[in-house]
Formats: C-alpha cells, structure tokens, sequence
C-alpha cells in the first residue's frame, strides 16, 4: 500500500503532524549544533565578540527581525482562512509570507555585500589577519546565517508548492494537513532568526 | 485516522495581538542593549528571546490547542538540547 | 527461483525486475534492498578488515606501507559504522519486521521509507568515491578529527559529504518508525503490549531523530574549515580541536545505542521463543531500554579523557558512563532469568543468543575499564580500546544480526536454511571472534597503539594469534552466508511458524503476502504468553 497524499480514507493527519515536527526537532538539533560552537567560542572571546558584533548593522536586522515575524503571523492566519474556507485570503497570506521572505533574503543579499565589499568573508586575508574571536564571530556569523537563509529558501519553496495546491483545490477545509505542516516549517523557521538576531546583533 | 484532526480555529485577531507582544519584546530586547549589562547582557537577549519564542510555539504553532503530546514531544527535545550544552560547559567553564 | 505464490515477492506495479524492486515502497522489499546492500558493505569492510590483520601479522611492513593502512582503517571504520552497523538492524529488520510485528499493513510514510533506501546508496557511492579521486583515500580514521581533516590533502570532502547523506537517511528512517509506533499499532495493542523488538525500534529511533542532525552540522563545518577556513576548529585561527571532539562524540555515542538497542530487542525476542517462556521482567526491559536512550546522551566525554578537559568534565562523564551501565546489566539479569527453568530448544537463532551474551558481558565489563579514569589513561587510543568496541559492536550488534538473520530467515525468504551448516558456521565463527580479539585486551594493557601499521617486537606474539583469529572468523562467515545464500534458493519450504514465536509476524505466511495481513488483527494478550510450564 503506497501512502497517497489525497482525501483517500488512509491519509492520517495526526501521522503527518507529528512526522513534520520530528522534522522539526532535527532543525532544532541541527541549529542547536552551531548554538552550542557559539556558546563556547563566544566564551573564550567575550571582548573580540563585543567589538566584533559593532561592525553588523543593527537597523538591517531589526528590520528583517520585524519581517519574518510579521511572516510568521501571516501564515498562522493563512491556516484560520483556510479552515474558514476562504481560499482567496489563503492564497493572499501565503503570497505576504513569501513575499516577506524574499524581501529578507534580498535584505541579507545587501548585508552580505557589504561586508564582502569590505573583504570580511571567510577565508579573506583581512579576516584572517584580526585577532582569532574577530575571524571566529565573522565565520560564525556567515555560516549561521547562511545556513538560515538556506532554511528560509526552502521554506518559501515549500509554501510556494502549497499555494499551487490551494490554488488548484488540492489543499481545502476539509484536508489541509500540508497547509499546516508548511507553516509549521516558516515558524521554525522564525524561531531560529530570533535567537541569531539577539546573538550577533545586540551583544555590543 | 482522519484527513485533518479536530481543530479549534484561532481567531485572525489573537495573531494580531501576539505579533505585537513579538515586536514589543523585539524592542525591548533593543532597548535593553543601551544599558550596561555586562555579563547579563547574553541573559537579558536569550530571556526575550525564549518568551518571543514560547508565544510562538504556543500560538503560531498552535501547541496551546494541541493534544498534549506534542507540547511533551517540544519540552523533551529541548531538556535534551539544553542539557547537553550544560553538560559541555562542565568542560569549558571549569577549565 | 521460483516466486512464492501470493506473497510480495510477486510483482504487483508496473514495473518488473530490478526496476520493480528499487521503485518498490513496500516495507518488506526495502528491508531486503538494505539486507543486500548492507551486507555488500560488510563483506567489503570485513575483506579491509582481513587485509589489515595480515599486515599487523609481522612488525614492519607486510603488505601494505603506512599511508595504505591509514586509508584502511579509515574506510574499514566508516564502512562498518556509517554503512553496516548503524543503518544494520533499523533498517533490515525493523524494515522487514515493524510493521508486521505490530500488525500494521507498512509504515507510516512507505515513499519516504523508499527514498531513505535511495538516500543511503547515494551516501554510499559518494562515501565510497573519496577512495577513487585525485588527493587519495582519506586517513583520518573514521573520527575525522579536527585539525588534521582540514589539514590532509586527501579525499576528505567525499568522505564527509557522504556520512552527512548517509545521517539524513539515517534520521529519516528514525522519524518514520516513530510516527508508525505511534500511530499503526494494532487494535488492542497497548504500548505495554508492543513486543520489546519494536520498543527498542522505539528507543533507537528517537536517537536516531535527536542525535544525527548534530554529527550533521559537524560534518558542514568540517566542509566549512576545508573550504572557507571558518577556523571554528581550527587552534592557528583561534578555534578549538576539542570542541570538534565535543560535537562529534555527541552524536557518535548515542550511536553505539542505535546499534545495540535493536540488538538488545532481537535477544529479547529469540530467548523467550527457544525457552518456550515469557521474557523476565518486560515492563524492566521496557524502562531499561528507555534509560539507555537517554542517559546515553550525556556520556560522550568518556572518548575523551586525555583530550584535556576540566577534572569536572572528567568526574561528570565518568560517573555518567558507570551510570549508563546499570540499564544494561539490568537486561542481562533478565535475559538470564528468562531462561531459567524454560525449556530450552537449542537451535541456530539460540547458539546466536547464547554467545551474544558471553561476548557482550565481555565487551561491557571492558567498557567498565575505559569509563574508569584511571584505568583508562592507560589504555586510550591502545589495542584495548579496539578490543573492546569490536566486542561489544561486532560481537553485541553482530552475534544479534546473525540471531535475527537466522531467526527471521524463514519468515522473510519462506525456505529454511540448512542448520548444521549453521551450526558449524557459527562454531568456527565464534572460535574465531575469541581468538581474533582477546589478544588485543593483553596487547593493549602492554601499550601497543591503535591505528599503527607497525608495532615493538613484544607485541609480535599476541598479534600472530590474533591475526590468525581473522582468517578463522572470515571462514566461519563464509560458511554462515554461503549456506543462508543457497538456502535462500534451494531450501526446504518453512512453514508459517517453525519456531513457535507468539508475536505477530508469526501468524502470516512465509514469505508474508503483500499487504502483510488480511485483516487487521486485533490483539487482546501480551506478548510471549507461553503457558507456565
């Protein structure tokens, strides 16, 4: 028997929640990881982080900060019209959040050039050449966020593939089970920009 | 088994008044950087950090109107998560 | 061969051949797909393994230089963890066997189980490339510490690519036996009345889930350090080579628990079938089982005492590791006692059980040495240690496959094989496992390293032994798939229960058909309800 994700009778929506949070958990996990390097490098250089942390620019992150949580309720809401039936507000809250996701990933783009231009990038000669909790934060700052902005990619890819299906009325009332787990996946999402926001933004 | 799992609706206005809980932790946790902390600084970040966090696991992600396992399922990953960075500072911290 | 008629060795797709059984989602036929990978990885490793005792035969050169025993080592420990005794039990019989045992028609997510078959043939071939391409075979050893896994110029990239696609594989196995645990038993079938083979699927699937993703994102800052120096690890950039020990044993100890807990779970299920009695203590085992899991989280610092952490670490870990113990010997006192006063059938799954006994109560007391500080100082990174873990993974993990190949083999094939060439195969198995092994207990407590191709003349004797040890193991092994091979074709036809198990996949035929049940059973008794003789 071949799990079909259609309104067939063996579609189980308890197994496909709880499927996508274990998903979840190993995200968390997975980020945890990088958490605890940062932890332990940030301890051993608290001073070359303080410093370290004046060169990011507070506003950008504050901004993209207000973005993604706005996103967060966009798609939460996107889960209430849906059961409400409302396919068209379905449709244009899933396109915001997507749209805010973009928008911070354009934002992150602009960031990163700036510093880039500035030749702080890993592997540069000028990070290389700063005292080791300097080279240490710009290394954690480009991986973390990067590896973010990879997670914020697939999720956009992931509600883009579920706004077709409620365009298509695939995803309904009465079975929107992938609605669900979608927006599951941009809270997370979320979730992990505010714990990267505070710890490279506002420690100076 | 069922296609979707009984669900209470949460009204279109408790997300408005969440996000605005977010965003006035998110500049609190700004404000709060103008101060002299010093090594509470990471604590006062991370404090905002977890309720902003706690609103959206319980509200967003619905697990305040969920069956309880799921809540268990999120407290237990992350005791686990939380104990091993302890546990790995029981290296760094006593050095 | 002919097709066993009404079962899911028939094809019912579109497709035929091959094609019909790597496109297959039923979880029956991907067991089989990982059965026959996994036993190609073993036999590759376990050839490397051969191949490495030959050069250890003699001081000096043998075979092989030193740079060619480094790549051997290194392959022969990432082949054998990443692709025989990690995904090993999960993947084979919690494939083939899950569902049926809690009478359940597959998993939860049949696609994604198939694509985790297809994500660990990738990992592997990728893995596998690193041994081809231009810088050479990595000699890291399977541990990739930092900073030498940035340092080397060879194919570490591969290497490390291919365990991280081998992880994601692993963890989404993990998610999909967790969410069929908890959603497919049977009607009536309460957790307190799930066999103890699918509780341990259990237990080693949550590790599976939490434990992966942080070996995972070691291995991407490992690729980071490689290619875009992010210095994490790296002590000329200010990073820490510890911290690297840290994450990675963070994960890499909650795996041995992946590959004993299912292990652990096919003992629980063959001796109370061959004592014709009911397992001691369930509701202990059940516990125990969960402890294992958890506690065995926070003991990963136990692999490195001499890496220089703080005496609180080293207190902490220690004390932990003797903790975790306690679980373990708990399951051997009522494995014991579940076969006191039985009536005892000796067939070739009970010469598995029997032995898995003996050698895990050796590799687990030798794990006792390695937890205690003192005596561990002594014996890191010596012959002890592989002693030790070959005990407990090869003999604990390995003694329990061959038991749940044999035990299970009617069942999955529908033929018997022929058991006094099981027997034998085991007899001469076995003489070789002690006799391979041992020595290697004495040579390290006299100080002969680890990952050494050359060793002081002192060490010549006990290495003789041991090497030959090899040579007698590999023939045992020979005769054990040889026979299971041939059995698989031209054995005699088994019957629906040729052991007289009581658990569910019992009562379907074998091979089973292809929805497993006709109707789903409902189940009113506890498992291993033998009458009280």
């Amino acid at each position: 028997m071949s799990q079909t994700a259609t309104h067939s009778d063996s579609f189980d929506a308890t197994a496909s929640k709880i499927g996508m949070w274990l998903f979840i958990f190993t995200e968390m996990l997975l980020f945890g990881g990088l958490f605890i390097v940062y932890s332990v490098i940030r301890f051993s250089h608290q001073a070359a982080f303080h410093l370290a942390a004046e060169e990011l620019d507070l506003t950008i992150g504050a901004i993209n900060t207000v973005i993604l949580l706005t996103s967060s309720m966009t798609v939460a809401m996107s889960v209430t019209s849906m059961q409400y039936g409302n396919r068209k507000l379905t449709l244009i809250l899933i396109g915001t959040t997507i749209l805010l996701g973009l928008v911070f990933l354009a934002n992150k783009y602009f960031e990163w050039s700036l510093k880039i231009e500035h030749g702080l990038y890993p592997g540069s000669a000028i990070l290389q050449g700063f005292g080791n909790g300097d080279t240490l934060f710009f290394g954690l700052y480009f991986f973390m966020t990067g590896l973010h902005a990879l997670h914020i990619i697939a999720g956009i890819s992931f509600l883009g593939v579920v706004m077709s299906r409620v365009a298509k009325g695939k995803i309904h009332a009465g079975f929107f089970a992938h609605l669900e787990n979608g927006a599951l996946y941009w809270h997370l999402v979320d979730i992990i920009w505010i714990f990267l926001f505070p710890l490279f933004y506002l420690i100076t | 088994m069922s296609t979707t799992e009984k669900h209470h609706i949460v009204r279109y206005r408790t997300y408005v008044y969440i996000l605005l809980a977010l965003l006035t932790f998110t500049g609190l946790s700004i404000l709060v950087t103008s101060f002299e902390l010093g090594p509470l600084a990471v604590s006062a970040a991370l404090l905002f950090a977890t309720f902003k966090t706690t609103l959206i696991f319980m509200y967003f992600m619905h697990l305040k109107f969920d069956q309880p396992v799921y809540g268990i399922m999120v407290s237990v990953v992350l005791l686990v998560f939380v104990a091993v960075l302890v546990v790995t500072f029981l290296d760094y911290s006593f050095r | 061969m002919s097709i066993p008629q009404g079962s899911f060795y028939e094809n019912h797709g579109k497709y035929k051949g091959i094609l019909a059984w790597i496109t297959s989602t039923d979880h029956k036929r991907i067991g089989l797909l990982y059965l026959y990978s996994i036993m190609t990885a073993f036999m590759i490793a376990a050839i490397l393994g051969l191949l490495m005792k030959i050069e250890l035969i003699a001081p000096g050169k043998t075979i092989m230089d030193a740079k060619t025993y480094n790549g051997f080592f290194t392959l022969h420990g990432i082949t054998m963890i990443f692709l025989v005794v990690i995904p090993g039990m999960p993947a084979i019989f919690g494939n083939f066997m899950l569902p049926l045992m809690i009478g359940a028609k597959d998993v939860a997510f049949p696609r994604l189980n198939l694509f985790s078959w297809w994500l660990y043939v990738l990992g592997a071939l990728v893995a596998i490339s690193s041994q081809f391409m231009g810088g050479g075979p990595p000699d890291t050893g399977w541990t990739f510490y930092a900073p030498y896994s940035f340092r080397t110029s060879t194919n570490m990239l591969p290497a490390v690519i291919g365990a991280f696609i081998l992880g994601f594989s692993s963890i989404l196995t993990g998610l999909n036996f967790i969410v069929t645990i908890h959603r497919m038993r049977a009607p009536g079938m309460s957790w307190l009345k799930m066999p103890l083979f699918p509780w341990a699927l259990y237990g080693t699937a949550w590790i599976q889930l939490l434990a992966t993703p942080i070996v995972g994102i070691t291995l991407l800052m490992v690729v980071g350090e490689r290619l875009l120096h992010i210095g994490f690890f790296d002590p000329s950039l200010g990073g820490d080579p510890v911290l690297y020990q840290h994450l990675f044993w963070i994960y890499s100890h909650p795996a041995v628990y992946i590959m004993i807990l299912p292990a652990m779970g096919v003992i629980s299920e063959i001796l109370p079938t061959f004592a014709r009695k009911s397992i001691f203590g369930y509701k202990a085992i059940v516990i125990s089982t969960m402890l294992i899991a958890i506690v065995g989280y926070f003991v990963w610092g136990h692999h490195m005492y001499t890496a220089g952490m703080s005496s609180t670490a080293l207190f902490a870990f220690s004390f932990l590791s003797f903790l975790v113990a306690i679980p373990s010997a708990i399951k051997v006192f009522n494995w014991l006692s579940t076969l006191y006063k039985g009536s005892i059938h000796i067939e070739p799954p009970f010469y598995w059980a029997a032995s898995f006994l003996f050698v895990f109560m050796i590799g687990g007391l030798s794990g006792l040495v390695l937890g205690s500080l003192a005596t561990d100082m002594h014996v890191h990174d010596t012959a002890f240690v592989v002693a030790h873990f070959h005990y407990i993974i090869f003999g604990g993990v390995g003694f329990a496959f061959f038991g749940a190949i044999h035990y299970w083999f009617p069942k999955m094939f529908g033929r018997m094989y022929d058991k006094g060439w099981a027997t034998t195969g085991w007899i001469i198995f076995f003489i070789g496992f002690v006799t391979l092994y041992t020595p290697m207990f004495y040579l390290g407590i006299m100080g002969m390293p680890r990952r050494y191709f050359d060793y002081l003349p002192e060490f010549h004797g006990g290495n003789i032994v041991s090497s030959f040890g090899a040579m007698i193991l590999i023939t045992g092994l020979a005769i054990i798939i040889i026979n299971l091979v041939r059995s698989a074709r031209f054995g005699a036809k088994a019957e629906m229960n040729p052991w007289g198990g009581t658990t569910l996949e019992w009562t379907v035929p074998s091979p089973p058909p292809h929805e497993n049940f006709e109707e789903i059973p409902a189940v009113t008794q506890r498992p291993y309800h033998y009458p009280i003789i």
